[in-house]
């Protein structure tokens, strides 16, 4: 008997280790960001319920992007899961170098995903990665500095507002600094910011014949104003900052307001590391009465490359990370404050989550953007701080510097934008649109 | 009087040496500082250099987020790996073009250092490609190997220059008194040259710790060096800064205390040829 017991324990430990041993371990690339790093902080819960192990690179985003596209585009097959935005996705699909993620079970509930973010992340209507959080832009301000200003922030202002509100609230002597915008060179650093604020003053990338329109009226209207009032109200060395200079800045009481990614709510808002957590104010990003307003749209999501030769545990995980069940799982954790938002429908049905402030106005921000029109003219493009079309990264990184170079004095505006107008053309040219 | 001014110049000298000097360690001072500082600090306008609260917990987090051993094995591992191996290939080609050059060997010298001149991403996909398709990718030998070969027309052009000043007269007159082939190089060229091969490794090893471009691009976990180790604590879209500096910091140590105790070799490195 005795015998019989030890040879079924060595028998249950023998299977054990085998399996053990042939425990799928799903590699995954993905982005340093709060969010992120929340998730792998959380990953035992998935290795728990699946026995599936997971190996994880996180790298700085642009790092990141240069890393996954080399690998995807080789075939190389290093990752499993990729965190990839709105940008590469609907590309990426449309070269057939990505999964479908067409058929995820019913628990997983896909028609709960936002529409703006399911559209955004599709290629002729199918699916290629699952948001894992969306974010929109919006205004955060300071609501005790406006109140002193003597003036009411609407829910929608236009932009001639937010410049009478940002020189009203400057008080150089205090170093309080109106208003803190993106003005760094890059494509998704001050090159979304000025796409997005473009799209309000009824300005585009392309025309219907892939064009560059930085010679129309629109373009040079969106810039001077830009200038105009960050050289009025803006930080010193504007042209430079980008989203962590400005958070700084605002996190420190020193910007009157920030119009940036719904996401930094949560830091400003944040009083361990914020001096001004009580008194910030939110507002859909302005407008200029076109129809348009100057928000952008943008998610990280996660999708399986098509050399991926763990396929079906890849699904499981993106499952599990972009579930209902997840965000219960970080509410849980970390409080609601800190769920990855703009993801799904339900969240903003949750009365839990509805009592975050920033909550309503991040939603009322991710639906006012539409990818698929984002402009006040018909446009060909895709994307709202962006053009999905492969060229454009590499094209706007160097518009962007010019639109830096000008804002920092070196230049004109007119000079940029000339500039910009014969970039683009000659881009798109050798890429054969024109 | 003459002694007092000479004395008056060393110490000029001295302050002026300590200003490039603490100048050139500034950098490096301002993220060890950072590392232990919150990420409120670390942002602070103005900036506080001494006045903090100092904390560790940078370096917990960074711990309890990442496998620090396993990156500087690697980074070890890489460095050490390379330089050898690049040494190996290295000595007999620049024992060779130092002692018995042929009208071509300028050109050949030139000619490798050219291939310093071209962007590293220019090579990546062929590189990418090979790697993949030989299994190497996130493997240390992959690595080892592409190191040594980036840094072998530095390594070989060290060497040279250092062979070269080996003065020819000594080994005529080692010939003359009878040495054999074997003799000369063992007891005469080997003890001369050994000073200028440690400092040529010293320096590779730095440039092979430090390399970015290849190490990050070629790696995904299992041989991912401290430089993929620093890379995963950068963020546009959120303060790290503080963690960051914790995680440079710990990149940086070991080969900080490694330049310490071997300065006067990597001097020698880096001077040599520069005064007779």
């Amino acid at each position: 008997m005795t015998m019989t017991v030890r040879a079924l324990l060595g028998a249950t430990a023998l299977c054990s280790a085998a399996a053990l041993a042939n425990a799928e371990t799903l590699t995954i690339a993905t982005v340093n960001n709060g969010d992120m790093i929340r998730m792998q902080g959380l990953d035992d819960d998935f290795t728990e319920k699946t026995g599936i192990e997971l190996e994880w690179v996180t790298l700085e985003e642009n790092v990141l992007r240069q890393r996954v596209t080399t690998d995807i585009s080789t075939n190389g097959g290093a990752f499993d899961i990729m965190t990839i935005g709105m940008y590469e996705t609907p590309i990426w699909g449309a070269n057939g170098w990505l999964v479908p993620l067409d058929d995820l079970s019913d628990e997983y509930d896909a028609d709960d995903i936002l529409p703006a973010m399911a559209g955004g992340l599709s290629h002729d209507g199918t699916l290629y990665a699952a948001p894992f959080y969306g974010e929109s832009s919006m205004i955060m301000y300071r609501t005790d500095l406006m109140e002193k200003a003597g003036l009411e922030m609407p829910d929608a202002p236009t932009w001639e507002f937010i410049r009478e509100a940002a020189a009203a609230m400057t008080d150089r002597d205090a170093d309080i600094n109106g208003i803190c915008l993106r003005g760094k060179a890059g494509w998704g650093e001050g090159g979304a910011f000025i796409t997005a604020m473009g799209n309000s003053f009824g300005a585009q990338w392309f025309d219907m014949d892939w064009n560059a329109t930085f010679d129309g009226e629109a373009w040079a209207n969106t810039l001077n104003f830009y200038k105009g009032m960050m050289d009025e109200s803006g930080p010193a060395g504007y042209a430079t900052n980008g989203f962590n200079e400005n958070l700084s800045l605002f996190q420190q009481g020193k910007c009157g307001m920030w119009i940036d990614a719904t996401v930094a709510a949560s830091f400003v808002t944040n009083a361990n590391e914020s001096e001004v957590a009580d008194s910030v104010g939110f507002a859909l990003a302005p407008d200029n009465g076109l129809g348009k307003r100057s928000n952008w749209l943008w998610a990280w999501a996660l999708a399986i490359p098509a050399g991926s030769q763990k396929q079906d545990a890849a699904k499981q995980f993106i499952e599990w990370a972009t579930s209902k069940d997840y965000i219960e799982l970080v509410a849980e954790n970390e409080g609601w404050a800190n769920v990855p938002p703009g993801a799904r429908t339900s969240l903003y049905e949750n009365p839990n989550y509805m009592e975050v402030p920033f909550a309503q106005m991040t939603l009322d921000s991710i639906l006012s953007a539409d990818p698929l029109d984002s402009t006040v003219n018909e446009s060909p493009y895709v994307g709202v701080q962006f053009a999905a079309i492969p060229e454009f990264a590499g094209i706007a990184t160097e518009v962007s510097q010019e639109f830096s170079a000008a804002y920092a004095g070196q230049q004109t505006v007119e000079e940029a934008l000339e500039k910009a107008q014969a970039i683009t053309n000659d881009a798109m040219e050798a890429a054969g649109y024109r | 009087m003459a002694r007092s001014v000479t004395t008056q110049q060393k110490a000029i000298n001295t302050a002026l040496a300590w200003a490039v000097g603490l100048l050139i360690f500034f950098p490096i001072l301002w993220t060890i500082l950072t590392s232990f500082k919150t990420e409120g600090q670390a942002i602070s306008d103005p900036p506080v250099f001494l006045f903090f609260d100092w904390t560790l917990e940078n370096y917990r987090v960074v711990q309890e987020r990442s496998n620090y051993t396993n990156f500087l094995w690697n980074s070890i591992f890489i460095s050490v790996g390379s330089t050898l191996l690049g040494l190996l290939v290295a000595i007999p080609a620049a024992w060779s073009m130092a002692f018995t050059p042929s009208k071509r060997t300028k050109d050949i010298l030139m000619w490798m250092l050219s291939t310093k001149m071209l962007p590293a991403v220019g090579v990546l996909y062929p590189i990418y490609i090979g790697a993949a398709k030989m299994g190497l990718l996130d493997s240390r030998t992959a690595l080892v190997i592409v190191i040594m070969l980036i840094n072998l027309p530095i390594i070989i052009w060290m060497l040279y220059t250092y062979f070269r000043e080996i003065p020819g007269e000594i080994l005529e007159a080692a010939r003359m008194d009878g040495a054999s082939l074997k003799e000369e190089i063992v007891y005469i060229l080997t003890p001369m040259a050994v000073p200028g091969i440690a400092s040529t490794l010293l320096l590779n090893i730095i440039l092979a710790w430090n390399e970015a471009f290849w190490t990050i691009n070629l790696t995904v976990t299992k041989a991912a060096p401290l430089t993929a180790f620093i890379a995963s604590y950068s963020s546009p879209e959120g303060l790290f800064y503080a963690k960051l500096s914790a995680a440079s910091t710990m990149a940086i140590a070991p080969i900080l205390i490694m330049g310490w105790f071997s300065q006067k070799q990597l001097v020698r490195g880096l001077t040599f040829g520069a005064v007779k």
